[in-house]
Formats: C-alpha cells, sequence, structure tokens
C-alpha cells in the first residue's frame, strides 16, 4: 500500500510539472492558434538561468526564480515582438516553423552559455525527504506540488477575473470579434508569451530537482507533455491541468507495476504510456477530454 | 513549356555531372540531400498535398532501414529486392497507421504522429532481432547480383567510388520518386488530395471519399519514406533505434515548409537547404571554436536557426517561391527592354 502511495504521490508531483508545460502551450495556442515548439527550450533556458544564478552568484533561491521567471518571460517576449509580429496573418504551419527556428537557436546557444553537462538546480531542499506515517514524501515533489498549484491558481484568478484575462478569452474564442470591439489583439498575444516564458522556467526549475539535473536535454521533457495538452483539449486551460495530473499518475503507476505484471509490453514502457493513454482517448474523442469541435463551414 | 523542358535537361545535366566536381564531403553531402529528397516528396504528398500535418515521418524511415537490413543483410537478397520491398512494407504500415488518423484534424493529428515516433521508438529497442536492440546494427551497401557498391566501379574510363555508385542510385530514385507524384497531382487520386486539403467537407460533399484518399496519402507518403529510409540505413551504415527521432521527423517537415508545399521542387530544394546549409555552415567554420565555448556544430545550428526564421518571414512560399520571383522580374525586365517606350 505504501509503495502505491508513494508512486501516487510522485505521479502528482511528475503531473503537476506536466500541467505547467502543459499550461505553458495551452496559453500560446488559445492566443495564436499555433503550438509552441520552443517552450521546451524556454523552460531549459529558464532553469539553467536559476541554477546560474543561484550556484554561480549565490544569489538566494527564491530571488534568483523571481528573476529567473522574469528573464524567461522577457525572452519570450522579445521572440514575439522581434519574429512573431511579423508573422501575423500567415498560416498556422509558417508559425509553428519559426517557433521551431528558436527552438534550434536556444538548444545551440544554452549549452554554449551553460557547457553541455548536468548540474544541479539550486533549490535549497535537494534529495531530502520528509515520512509521513510509512511513506516517504521527497521535499521538492511537495514543493512542486505547492508551486504548481500556486500558479494555476494564480492562472485561474487572471484568467477569469482580470482585464487582461477577459481579452484573452475573447481572443482565443473570435480574434476577429475582439479586435472588434476594441481588444488590444497584439497586446493580448504578447502577454500570452510572456506567461508561457514565465510558466515555462517555473516547471524547468522543479523539472531539474533531485534526482536530475538541469541540462540542455531537459526541453524534451516538454514533448511528454503533449499528450497532456491533447488529452485535456488543446484550447482548454482546465483540460491542460487535468490532463497533465493524469498523465503524470500514469507515467508513474506505469513505471511502478508494469515490469512486474506486464513485463512482455518490454523495458521502460512508461516513457510511452502516456502517448498510448492519449491515442486511446483520441480514439474515443477526438477533441480531448475538454477540447471544443470546431463548427464546420463549407 | 518550351522553358520548362529546358530547365528539367539543366537540372538533370548537372545533377549527372556534379559528383564529378565534388570532393569527398561535398558528394556524401548530396547523397544525403538526395535520399532525403525521396522521403521530403513522400511527406509532401501527406502534408503539401492532401493537408494532413504528420510528424511520424521518421518512423516509416526508420521501418524502411530495417526492412532493408532484414532482406539485404540477414539474408543477403539483392537490392533491387529490399528496396521496393522497404517501400511497399512502409507503405502497408502507413495504410494500416493511417485510420486511427481520420478522426483527426491539424495540429491534433500532428501530436499523434509524434505519438507514432514514440511507440515506434519503443518497439524498434524492444524488437531486438530486426533492429539490434539500443546498440543499434548495422546495414549492407547495396548489391545487385555479384556487384556490390562496396568496391566501386570502373567503367568506360569513367571511375566511381561508393559514394559515386550511391548518388546515381539515389538520383534514380528521386527522378522516378518525382515522376510518380508528378503524375499523381493529375491523376484523381491526386485532385481528390488537393480537395480534401483545401476543404474536407466540401470535398466530401462531391463525392470525394475522404477516407480512402487520406489513407492512400498516408500510403504513398509512408512508402516513399520507406525507399528514403532503406537508403539512409544504408549509406550510414549503421544505426540505433533513436536516430528515428522527432528530430528527424521535423527536419523533413522543414524541408518542405522551407522549399514550398505541393510543388514538385519544393522538397528537393527543401532537402538542399536543410542538409546542405548546415553542411556549409560546418565547414565554413572549420573546426576552432569561435568565441570562448561556442563550438563549430552550434555556431552552424544558431546561423541555421536564424536563416530559417528570417527566410520564413520574408518567403512565405518557400525556395520555390523565391525562383518564380525572380524567373517573374527577369521576364519583366526582358519585356520592358522589348519596350523601352512602356511607361
Amino acid at each position: 500500500m505504501s509503495t502505491f502511495l508513494e508512486l501516487l504521490f510522485a505521479g502528482i508531483a511528475l503531473g503537476a510539472v506536466y500541467a505547467l508545460v502543459a499550461l505553458g502551450f495551452t496559453v500560446v495556442f488559445r492566443a495564436s492558434r499555433v503550438i509552441n515548439f520552443a517552450q521546451g527550450e524556454l523552460l531549459a533556458l529558464g532553469a539553467f538561468v536559476v541554477s546560474w544564478l543561484v550556484i554561480d552568484i549565490h544569489v538566494p533561491f527564491w530571488l534568483a526564480f523571481v528573476v529567473g521567471a522574469a528573464g524567461t518571460g522577457l525572452a519570450a517576449f522579445i521572440f514575439q515582438q522581434g519574429v512573431l509580429r511579423f508573422a501575423l496573418g500567415r498560416p498556422d504551419f509558417t508559425i509553428v516553423m519559426l517557433t521551431l527556428g528558436l527552438a534550434t537557436v536556444l538548444q545551440a546557444v544554452l549549452p554554449t552559455l551553460f557547457g553541455s553537462t548536468g548540474r544541479a538546480n539550486g533549490d535549497p531542499w535537494g534529495g531530502t525527504s520528509v515520512r509521513a506515517g510509512d511513506v516517504a514524501l521527497a521535499w521538492v515533489q511537495v514543493w512542486t506540488i505547492v508551486a504548481a498549484l500556486l500558479v494555476l491558481a494564480a492562472f485561474w484568478v487572471f484568467n477569469n477575473h482580470s482585464k487582461y484575462g477577459l481579452a484573452m478569452r475573447s481572443a482565443a474564442s473570435d480574434p476577429e470579434a475582439a479586435l472588434a470591439v476594441g481588444v488590444p489583439l497584439r497586446r493580448v498575444y504578447a502577454t500570452a508569451w510572456v506567461l508561457a516564458g514565465v510558466v515555462a522556467c517555473i516547471g524547468g526549475v522543479f523539472l531539474g530537482g533531485y534526482p536530475n539535473t538541469v541540462d540542455p536535454n531537459i526541453g524534451n521533457t516538454a514533448l511528454l507533455a503533449f499528450p497532456a495538452i491533447i488529452l485535456g483539449g488543446i484550447d482548454s486551460t482546465t483540460g491542460a491541468v487535468v490532463g497533465g495530473f493524469l498523465i503524470g499518475i500514469v507515467e508513474e503507476l506505469t513505471a511502478g507495476y508494469q515490469p512486474q505484471y506486464a513485463s512482455w509490453l518490454g523495458s521502460n514502457f512508461y516513457l510511452v504510456a502516456p502517448y498510448v493513454l492519449m491515442i486511446i482517448v483520441l480514439l474515443i474523442r477526438p477533441y480531448g477530454l475538454f477540447g471544443s469541435r470546431p463548427a464546420e463551414r463549407l | 513549356m518550351k522553358t520548362r523542358v529546358i530547365v528539367i535537361a539543366v537540372a538533370l545535366a548537372v545533377a549527372l555531372v556534379l559528383p564529378f566536381l565534388l570532393d569527398a564531403y561535398w558528394l556524401s553531402t548530396f547523397v544525403f540531400v538526395l535520399i532525403a529528397a525521396i522521403g521530403a516528396l513522400g511527406l509532401d504528398v501527406l502534408t503539401g498535398r492532401t493537408g494532413q500535418i504528420s510528424l511520424g515521418h521518421a518512423f516509416f524511415l526508420g521501418v524502411g532501414a530495417y526492412v532493408g537490413g532484414f532482406i539485404g543483410a540477414d539474408h543477403g537478397f539483392t537490392a533491387a529486392l529490399w528496396i521496393p520491398a522497404a517501400g511497399i512494407i512502409a507503405g502497408l504500415l502507413g495504410v494500416i497507421v493511417g485510420p486511427t488518423a481520420l478522426r483527426l484534424r491539424g495540429l491534433y493529428l500532428a501530436i499523434v504522429t509524434i505519438g507514432l515516433i514514440y511507440i515506434g521508438q519503443h518497439i524498434f529497442v524492444n524488437v531486438t532481432a530486426l533492429t539490434g536492440g539500443p546498440g543499434g546494427r548495422a546495414f549492407v551497401d547495396p548489391a545487385f547480383g555479384g556487384f556490390t557498391f562496396t568496391g566501386g566501379l570502373d567503367v568506360a574510363g569513367l571511375s566511381f567510388d561508393r559514394n559515386g555508385l550511391f548518388y546515381y542510385l539515389a538520383l534514380l530514385l528521386l527522378v522516378l520518386a518525382m515522376v510518380f507524384v508528378h503524375n499523381l497531382a493529375r491523376s484523381s487520386v491526386g485532385r481528390a488530395m488537393t480537395a480534401v486539403r483545401d476543404g474536407e467537407l466540401a470535398a466530401a460533399v462531391l463525392g470525394v471519399n475522404v477516407a480512402r484518399t487520406k489513407v492512400a496519402a498516408f500510403g504513398i507518403s509512408a512508402g516513399l519514406a520507406g525507399v528514403a529510409g532503406a537508403l539512409y540505413g544504408s549509406f550510414l551504415t549503421f544505426a540505433v533505434p533513436t536516430d528515428w527521432n522527432l528530430a528527424l521527423s521535423i527536419e523533413y517537415v522543414v524541408m518542405i515548409v522551407v522549399g514550398g508545399m505541393a510543388t514538385l521542387w519544393g522538397p528537393v530544394l527543401g532537402a538542399l537547404f536543410v542538409i546542405g546549409l548546415p553542411a556549409l555552415l560546418q565547414q565554413v567554420s572549420g573546426s576552432q571554436p569561435f568565441f570562448g565555448a561556442l563550438q563549430p556544430a552550434d555556431a552552424a545550428a544558431i546561423v541555421y536557426g536564424v536563416i530559417l526564421i528570417v527566410f520564413l518571414l520574408l518567403e512565405p512560399r518557400g525556395v520555390v517561391g523565391l525562383v518564380e520571383r525572380v524567373i517573374h522580374l527577369i521576364k519583366r525586365n526582358r519585356q520592358m527592354s522589348l519596350e523601352p517606350s512602356g511607361g
């Protein structure tokens, strides 16, 4: 039983990171209808900046966290203003390719600036854990869940109870109508990218926590969040969060039990379990659990 | 029409003499370009012409390579058998996988095809008899009867090494693939594909069998990927399951977007851009690091990424669009010089 609880807890912690990454994807998708393929690299950038500030510059962790999140948001903002602004109205495909261009550049810039070996993420709790009953909970997992819930709550308040949140929701549901009633679309797009950058940094720092390290390949984890956004429905923020937690739990439980009970599925099956789950869900609900089916016009 | 014949003749002539003008580095780069062009042509049938975004192309490249390895290397059959077999088996797999994608659109489809990559890699790693498992497996050079590419060939005073022979084989297959796609686009199936791309519902109303058209596009696309993959594996001589990854798929998508989608020459020019440009940058930057820690490979990647961004911003229709623009400019200038009074 305690094994199950530990796996479940690890799954929720992993799911919290996926939820953060998925939220970053969804925010950009709702604003501009494209999948940001550079989300993983932004995540790595944020994690590296925080790690560098703490370990090399000896900045306190929490301050470094704030600076890193702001810096990643700024990087996303610069890309949006410097590149994507000029591609407004182009086919979605072109814009997706532009984010791929950014990913390519960042993939080369990061190892140049920070080296290509893994480094600690700089958090103060390292590998320590706390015991609740006979279940061991790692502090990094506890804080991951707390931070994710705080971010998600803050985003929910922003999205549902602020002027910009309203603007973002209207831009997501119908950009032309939003423009017609005076929603500053350009500012909405810029805000979405800044948010995606900030969320990416937070996800990156927790992803790099013990026993993992921050290395240039950390961005690949963003690819594992794809099933989360698809599972929930790509245009639904609720869906991204639910999908994220679901994928995290499924992955950890598969990692814990599949080698014992279904070894015929092969080694490391847990890495593909999210994708298998995603495909099964999509065959039943083609627009995800919470996604909206777009109207078809001739 | 007449200019097109001239363009094709010139392109073919250049392609035929090119290996004699290149050093070893560039010859092998161009072999990669030709092989990739075959695969990109396949992806363009699915994505450019039928409008189904796929990021799973690398999976079918892998299938092609392993079919080639199984028939060619493990059982020692002729390349005249394993190259077509790679295309047919990968194509059949495409037809089997295709229907699962029928209900999905746009970026949903793109992400589900990423799932194909990960699940495919998982299968590749676990079917060790065929793929060598995580450690990878070796492939053989193409052999026809008793003649193999390994030793090269001397014929009529001309001498071809292994890479030279690979070049002409890939060129031949690319030309065949281009003729095939050219004819396909002008057939009823090809027009059905365009109709599905431009409006699925409208196509269905007009009597196009949408499901069958999409599955056909998946099959053809996967088949060409299989041929390209078989050649790729053989040319590389060795591959591990993780070689057939998302980055490889993305390279192919960049090829068709940069080259110009739904055009015959787009995938070829795109392959030249995606493979030729990094090779060029790598050669120019040499082996000494630039500023401190910046490795030449990273510098090349940065320049490549920036050029990709600038290019997409300035010429949305790809290299083909750029070429058309230049031709248009030349024609207009010629007309203006014929009518000096014009204006």
